[in-house]
């Protein structure tokens, strides 16, 4: 398939034709190419999501394979990198290899399986990351997303070991027996809700060790979705003294607080938790000064009832792959703080370099696979149900006005989204194979 | 009123009101028939995911003498224990045609919930909601007081410059919580004191004092002294070392209760630990408020369930 | 739209007067009677009819009030209505004779919540009706025994009943 896409903005706002064929940009239209009107469009390279739950094997009825894929090609995405806790777990080569096929069978997106740090994320004893590293599905992320890798001696020997097969550990931040029970960001609001606490130190102090093991032992460190104005603080210290650390913040960071949650809506509860206004300008300036390196969405689906229900008995997490470049535009964007080149920077290419993904190093040169996103940044939507593609609706975004609006997504020169639509799914299986 | 979910969203106009009419409540429970037609045909049900039989009750007791219909729909031996939803529960209760649900529930914010959800369009009456808030309490609590310092005087007043000092775990507490609001609402000035592990971390913007010693609070010679329940899980979760340490640093003992003036109160919401937060000689004193505060509770239900649901405005 | 006056101070004080020994004949001495107001004017109005027993025969003014909010069959059909006190003097009510005071009689349906709210008191000997003002229209079968002026009125009139000590001012109007 041969694509002309017309008129388009890059990111750093020059205006040119991109031309596909057979998966990767080339530099004059193939005869016969489809065009593609881009005209007013900024163009993106398709983005990557290094933090997202798939939920399939195991919770089919939050999310699947497929429907997240579809899920993140409405937003922009090409790649997504899905997390390990799975049922059963992604620790053996089995189950992560599984997972792959199942991104590769449905073609909307490149499906990276993340593989657990610990064996059934149990915190006790290391999961077979040699094979999971070796096996087809070549994970190079490991992760107990959802858990901390608390024990500091376990810690230390994961980095290491990971070490060894070129990979990365990406620690989900949270002191176990600070935020036992932990409902909310601990603060003036918890206490007058009187919900359970969720203190900033339970994250900085996770964070302050591991930057310190990682660097004693010579290892690279990911930090999950820092949340907090102190983790700023704590990852600036580690990267000014040379560890190497890299660092994620969420949309919804970005720019929702804790105030939110004064109704008890539990579309709002999310770990780690929403915090201050203070902590949400923090994490901005981080992301523009470079001392956090990705966005990533930590796209948690939930069935309705996990969420229709006491603040205290609802499940944490927010759907984010459909909205995310809607967010950063809102909260980093239109602020002045990022450009569209910070942008791809952020959501593309640093991504992929931290999970280790090839092709995404030279975006729309010649020779580079076709990932591409267009996206309307002068449109402005009230974000509804109908621009979820997944299978669950807890978006905290729903009925909130969002600016922008992505037209189209190419993977691999593949359309997956074309005037804003998704592209059937068997016509999506079909050219990719092909 | 549409419903009663937090003392927070309460104006004093609306507080005073409310207390008024308990005072008219009050009266109805003096005579031989306490009964009245204002609520008949209406149906209240009493939802609680908790035990708490005095709250459940002193609402019931309340909506009776209303003549309202009530249904008690209880954690133990009901579908509630078996894991079903609040929202099937609200579904199921708002088929049955509840005018009124009084739901205690061990979620902070569920009877908020509850209102906001469209399950079910009945009254919503908080009876304690985890560690958040319990309006009656603090309403009767607001009684009480005025009670004891104006008599029959009482109608149409607030609490202005009463000095109130609530003892104990604050943190975990809502009955403390909603008293704040209240009493501070109808001008009392209120303090707290507690060790620091038992108050909430961030407590700035309350409209309070805040202290740590329990003899200086004493020797201020408050008008009230509110002693909370120490529940015992705390005693394991290193909140304290140890009940004896609790008790002679916080507990209301003999010798306090001595060097408090005579014209003082002591209030305790129920039930009491005696010899831990509260000395037996205290709980039985003049001063103590306990039995009154139970007896005001029907008084206080009966005129937020009256508000709620006597009128068209509901 | 304009009102008109009905009665002035005057005549007020003269109409509760004349209720006052009307009550006294009919009953013939009067130490076992009970004046109730029904809240807010006719509380007024009883203590001043009291007062005027208690001029012509000392001691035999006793009186109080008596709420009818929770006993009224409109209450689902109005906002919420804040009750008033009701103060049912020392002796109570059993065995005596109860003169409810109403300022304005209509449709009888106060007068009917006012007879419930009695029965759960105790149980009067007798009990009588005065008002100041009967405007008509009954829905029920209730008719006044003491009456300060009858005053025949369309429904689409109101009549205000102004007294010095609620509103400053004394006087009824037909507007």
């Amino acid at each position: 398939m041969s694509i002309h896409v017309k008129g388009a903005v890059l990111p750093d706002g020059s205006n040119r034709d991109l031309f596909i064929d057979n998966g990767v940009f080339v530099d004059a239209a193939p005869a016969g190419a489809t065009v593609i009107d881009a005209s007013g469009l900024l163009a993106l390279p398709g983005l990557v999501d290094l933090h997202t739950h798939l939920r399939e094997p195991g919770f089919e009825q939050s999310e699947t394979v497929l429907t997240g894929s579809r899920a993140a090609a409405a937003g922009g995405y090409t790649a997504v990198f899905a997390m390990a806790n799975t049922m059963p777990v992604q620790d053996t080569a089995g189950v992560v290899e599984q997972v792959q096929s199942l991104g590769e069978r449905h073609g909307y997106v490149t499906v990276r399986p993340i593989g657990a740090v610990t064996a059934g994320l149990a915190g006790e004893r290391l999961a077979e990351i040699g094979a999971m590293a070796q096996s087809r599905a070549q994970v190079r992320v490991f992760s107990d997303d959802g858990h901390c890798v608390h024990d500091a001696l376990l810690m230390r020997r994961a980095l290491e070991y990971v070490k060894t097969f070129g990979g990365v550990v990406a620690q989900h931040a949270q002191e176990p027996r600070l935020t036992v029970g932990a409902q909310l960001n601990e603060g003036a609001l918890s206490g007058e809700l009187g919900l359970v606490g969720w203190p900033a130190v339970a994250e900085e102090s996770i964070i302050a060790r591991d930057v310190l093991l990682a660097h004693h032992v010579g290892a690279r460190l990911h930090v999950c979705h820092i949340s907090t104005a102190g983790s700023v603080e704590v990852i600036r210290w580690a990267k000014a003294r040379g560890v190497d650390v890299t660092a994620e913040v969420t949309p919804h960071h970005l720019l929702l607080t804790e105030e939110l949650a004064r109704g008890y809506d539990a579309r709002f509860k999310v770990n780690p938790p929403l915090r201050r206004d203070e902590d949400v300008h923090a994490l901005r300036a981080a992301l523009a000064d470079g001392t956090i390196d990705i966005v990533a969405t930590d796209h948690a689906p939930h069935p309705l009832e996990a969420k229709d229900c006491a603040w205290d008995e609802a499940a944490n997490g927010m759907v984010g792959l459909e909205s995310a470049l809607s967010v950063v535009h809102a909260a980093v964007v239109e602020s002045g703080q990022l450009n569209w080149s910070d942008v791809a920077r952020v959501m593309s290419s640093r991504p992929a370099e931290i999970g280790l993904l090839d092709g995404y190093a030279a975006p729309f040169a010649v020779g580079s696979p076709a990932h591409l996103t267009l996206y309307d940044t002068a449109a402005t939507r009230t974000f509804a149900v109908e621009d979820l593609r997944g299978k669950s609706v807890n978006s905290p975004y729903l009925g909130r006005t969002l600016p922008g609006r992505v037209v189209a997504t190419l993977h691999r020169g593949q359309p997956t989204v074309l005037e804003g639509e998704l592209v059937p799914a068997d016509v999506v299986a079909a050219g990719d194979r092909g | 009123m549409r419903h009663l979910l937090s003392t927070r969203d309460l104006r004093r106009d609306e507080v005073v009101a409310l207390l008024d009419i308990a005072e008219d409540m009050a009266d109805v429970s003096g005579r031989e028939i306490k009964k009245l037609p204002a609520l008949r045909g209406k149906t209240v049900v009493n939802l609680f995911f908790e035990d708490s039989t005095r709250t459940r009750v002193s609402f019931e007791v309340a909506a009776k003498r209303l003549s309202a219909d009530v249904i008690n729909f209880s954690a133990k031996g009901s579908s509630v224990s078996k894991g079903e939803s609040l929202k099937d529960t609200a579904q199921t209760l708002a088929a049955m045609g509840a005018d009124a649900v009084v739901i205690r529930h061990g979620a902070s914010g569920a009877p908020r919930v509850l209102a906001d959800s469209g399950w079910i369009d009945a009254g919503i009456v908080n009876a304690g909601d985890g560690t958040h808030e319990h309006p009656t309490q603090a309403l009767l609590d607001a009684f009480t007081i005025r009670k004891r310092l104006h008599g029959v005087a009482s109608r149409g007043r607030g609490l202005d410059g009463v000095a109130v000092t609530i003892v104990g775990d604050i943190l975990h507490s809502r009955v403390a919580r909603s008293n704040v609001w209240l009493l501070t609402t109808l001008g009392a000035h209120v303090s707290l004191v507690a060790p620091a592990t038992l108050l909430p971390v961030d407590t700035r913007h309350w409209p309070v004092t805040v202290g740590y010693d329990l003899d200086i609070a004493i020797d201020s010679a408050p008008d009230v002294v509110m002693m909370l329940r120490i529940q015992s899980e705390r005693m394991n979760a290193a909140f304290f070392p140890n009940a004896r340490e609790y008790s002679r640093e916080w507990g209301l003992g003999d010798d306090r209760v001595d060097r408090l003036p005579a014209a003082s109160m002591v209030m305790h919401p129920g039930p009491m630990n005696r010899g831990l937060e509260i000395s037996a000689a205290a709980a039985d004193s003049v001063q103590s408020t306990v039995l009154e505060q139970v007896a005001n509770g029907v008084s206080i239900r009966m005129a937020v369930l009256y508000s709620l649901l006597a009128g068209s405005d509901s | 739209m304009t009102a008109r006056s009905v009665l002035q101070q005057a005549d007020i004080a003269r109409a509760l007067t004349r209720i006052s020994h009307e009550i006294l004949e009919s009953n013939r001495g009067s130490s076992d009677l009970v004046l109730l107001g029904i809240p807010t004017r006719g509380v007024i109005l009883a203590r001043r009819i009291a007062g005027i027993l208690d001029s012509i025969e000392p001691g035999s003014g006793t009186v109080g009030s008596l709420d009818v909010t929770m006993y009224r069959d409109d209450l689902a059909k109005n906002p919420t209505r804040a009750p008033s006190p009701t103060d049912i003097p020392a002796g109570g009510i059993d065995g005596k004779t109860v003169i409810l005071v109403d300022d304005v009689l209509y449709s009888g349906r106060t007068i009917r919540a006012a007879l419930d709210a009695l029965s759960d008191l105790g149980r009067p000997r007798a009990v009588r009706l005065a008002a100041l003002v009967d405007r008509g229209h009954r829905e029920l079968p209730i008719r006044a025994d003491f009456v300060g002026k009858n005053l025949p009125t369309s429904t689409d009139e109101r009549i205000n009943v102004r007294l010095l000590e609620t509103d400053g001012e004394e006087g009824v109007t037909i507007q």
